[in-house]
């Protein structure tokens, strides 16, 4: 990372005492940011061991993570949206999302993660790489056109850098002023393809294309990510200017639970980067300011320990939908065709339960 | 008796819906000062301002990925892709996202968006500009896909997809932009998945949207000529396809033609033979038959009117059923 990442802890925790003042975050926002960290490593680390024990389909670990996601999330305003990828059960978990009707998705007892995705200001889990942004950008667009005090970020990866949907979502949010915010994990692999063969540029200097601000943070410093979001939040908001973010950061784990890691990347890499630890950084820093005692923490990590368990209650054994289900809400009302179909499925499924 | 354009009767559509339901947006490229190509949206920023009118930068895939946003913040948009060449790029936002959105939230957020395409050939257009992708929507579970033959009918059915909770793909046939009939248009009257006869007969049913209805309804006066009486069957809506109105002609006159401009091969008329097949097989006198673009790319205009299907094939076909 070169001199222009914006950083506030180091990798050894110790702090920038200025950009620190500079915070409008009280104790209890620095112990919330570390406390919600912890729960979301907890409930990646169940999610994966659920997928190998057969109750997951598949998972994608967001391990390592937790600083972008969270520090980010904590910079909204609970009147936001947000448009996630499929790897955001930090910022899921941030904005208060039941994680066990999240963790369906990835079970595979329905689509999407959110049942209602506009009430809950989260739109549903999007797999198709980077299309979510467009969502985001026609959304400020929308709360815009309304003068709602509202802004939209979106959440994608390094690769998603590729697309002509990212590039086509921030020209438009640079052209309609939609106060919008563009969160790129840069986490350097998308599956096994490196950073430096999605990109012979800088992520973040794209944004200068657009005609608004890009910004490079270090992705594993809490206080940071929050710092620089907080900004693109309050511009957004204020001036109707999009922002682009590039949290360098990094994949710890495979891909999803599908990968295997190890046939493209060296373990030296993974190990340099578990040196910066985003959650081991940021408790440093909470000790050495006298923020938070043992007690904080342990407390913390019952806490992770119990939001796993409930997920793991949720959805362990979780039954198929009812079979109902499969045509319910295809259309607002059931065309001839469909019911047609319906028909024939709701009586072979009788047929097959009657023996 | 007045008579409009169907030009003229959707621009009047879309300027009654955004006159009736403030909700209503029109996005797409050159909509706003130009119009539209083809002017269906003349006048409409005009009259409603450029927050409700608005012309967006050159890309598709962008004008139906926003239009999911702004529908989640509570608009109702009616996207224009200008031609249907160009509404490619949109396709991964319309398959994965438009059409789905709806079932993976189990129900709870619909995309209650129009996508207008003007789409098929018999323009002597330059390439890409005379493609009929209809197919490609239709094979799409979760999208209504409707296509208007006439100006009044363009009228009612652009205000019934306007106002659908679903997604409605909105085929507007080019080369009938400029057909006139006399008439108020009106909401009321047959809506999105119901199919109209256009012309009443007993020896054989042509079967056919869009641009095509007017060339069944030639045919069949030429073959009225011969003593022959053909009905022609408007489907105005394929999904959803009138299955009651189709088994109810083809049953009445045993002999059906399928007729688009699109190619043969897995075109919508090998969905609708099927349907014909299924339902009303014991009817029928002869195979239904299909008379379609060939199974090529688009060819260029100085050969359009040797692949676009003609009277004469059209009467060839029906030769077919009816000898059979």
């Amino acid at each position: 990372m070169t001199d222009d990442t914006v950083r506030i802890l180091n990798p050894d925790g110790g702090v920038d005492p200025q950009a620190r003042q500079a915070l409008d975050l009280k104790d209890e926002d620095l112990l919330e940011l570390y406390r919600s960290m912890v729960l979301t490593r907890n409930v990646d680390l169940e999610c994966t061991a659920l997928q190998r024990q057969g109750e997951l389909a598949v998972y994608p670990p967001a391990i390592g993570q937790e600083a972008a996601q969270v520090g980010s999330a904590f910079a909204l305003g609970d009147q936001d949206m947000v448009y996630p990828s499929y790897r955001e059960v930090g910022v899921a978990i941030v904005r208060g999302l039941d994680i066990v009707e999240y963790m369906h998705f990835h079970r595979g007892t329905w689509h999407g993660g959110v049942d209602d995705p506009v009430d809950r200001q989260f739109g549903m889990i999007s797999v198709p790489v980077g299309s979510q942004t467009l969502h985001a950008t026609g959304h400020a667009m929308g709360t815009k056109l309304d003068g709602k005090d509202v802004v939209t970020i979106t959440y994608f990866g390094d690769g998603a850098t590729s697309q002509g949907d990212v590039h086509e979502a921030m020209n438009f949010a640079g052209v309609f002023g939609a106060p919008v915010v563009f969160f790129c994990q840069n986490n350097q692999w998308a599956i096994s393809v490196p950073l430096e063969r999605q990109t012979a540029g800088e992520i973040y200097r794209k944004a200068e294309g657009y005609g608004f601000p890009g910004v490079r943070v270090d992705g594993n410093d809490v206080l940071a990510v929050y710092r620089v979001t907080r900004e693109a939040v309050e511009r957004a908001r204020n001036e109707h200017q999009p922002t682009l973010i590039e949290a360098v950061t990094y994949r710890m784990g495979p891909h999803s639970t599908a990968d295997d890691a190890t046939r493209y990347r060296e373990k030296a890499d993974v190990d340099r980067w578990q040196e910066l630890d985003p959650i081991a950084r940021y408790r440093t820093f909470l000790e050495a300011e006298g923020i938070a005692d043992q007690s904080f923490f342990l407390e913390a990590e019952a806490d992770g320990k119990e939001l796993a368990a409930t997920v793991r209650a949720g959805i362990q054994g979780a039954p198929p939908r009812q079979v109902e289900d499969l045509f319910r809400w295809v259309f607002a009302d059931l065309p001839p065709h469909l019911a047609r179909q319906e028909e024939e499925m709701l009586r072979l499924a009788k047929e097959e339960e009657d023996g | 008796m007045a008579e409009l354009t169907m030009a003229q009767a959707l621009n009047r559509a879309l300027g009654d819906a955004l006159a009736e339901d403030d909700r209503v947006l029109i996005l797409g490229e050159d909509v706003g000062k130009l119009g539209g190509v083809f002017r269906i949206t003349d006048g409409l920023q005009d009259r409603f301002g450029t927050s409700r009118v608005f012309d967006t930068p050159l890309a598709e895939s962008a004008i139906a990925g926003v239009s999911v946003g702004l529908s989640q913040a509570g608009w109702k948009p009616v996207c224009e892709m200008q031609f249907e060449a160009f509404s490619y790029p949109a396709l991964d936002e319309v398959i994965s996202h438009i059409a789905k959105y709806r079932y993976r939230s189990k129900g709870t957020t619909q995309v209650p968006m129009v996508m207008r395409i003007p789409y098929g050939g018999g323009i002597g257009a330059a390439e890409h500009h005379s493609e009929s992708p209809e197919t490609y929507y239709a094979h799409t579970a979760g999208l209504k896909v409707v296509v208007p033959s006439t100006p009044l009918d363009a009228y009612t059915l652009l205000r019934r997809a306007i106002d659908d909770p679903d997604p409605v793909i909105f085929f507007e046939p080019k080369s009938r932009y400029w057909s006139k009939e006399p008439g108020e248009p009106q909401m009321e009257g047959p809506g999105i998945g119901e199919a109209r006869v256009a012309r009443e007969g007993s020896h054989a049913t042509l079967i056919a949207w869009g641009a095509m209805v007017t060339r069944c309804l030639e045919a069949a006066a030429a073959a009225g000529e011969d003593g022959v009486e053909v009905e022609v069957l408007d489907l105005r809506s394929l999904v959803p396809l009138d299955l009651h109105a189709l088994a109810t002609s083809v049953q009445k006159t045993g002999r059906a033609v399928v007729v688009h401009e699109a190619p043969m091969t897995a075109g919508f008329g090998a969905e609708v033979v099927s349907r014909i097949v299924e339902d009303s097989f014991d009817h029928l006198e002869a195979p239904p038959l299909r008379v379609t673009g060939y199974d090529t790319p688009y060819p260029p205009a100085t050969l359009e009117e040797h692949y676009l299907p003609s009277v004469d094939r059209i009467l060839l076909a029906l030769e077919k059923v009816l000898t059979h």
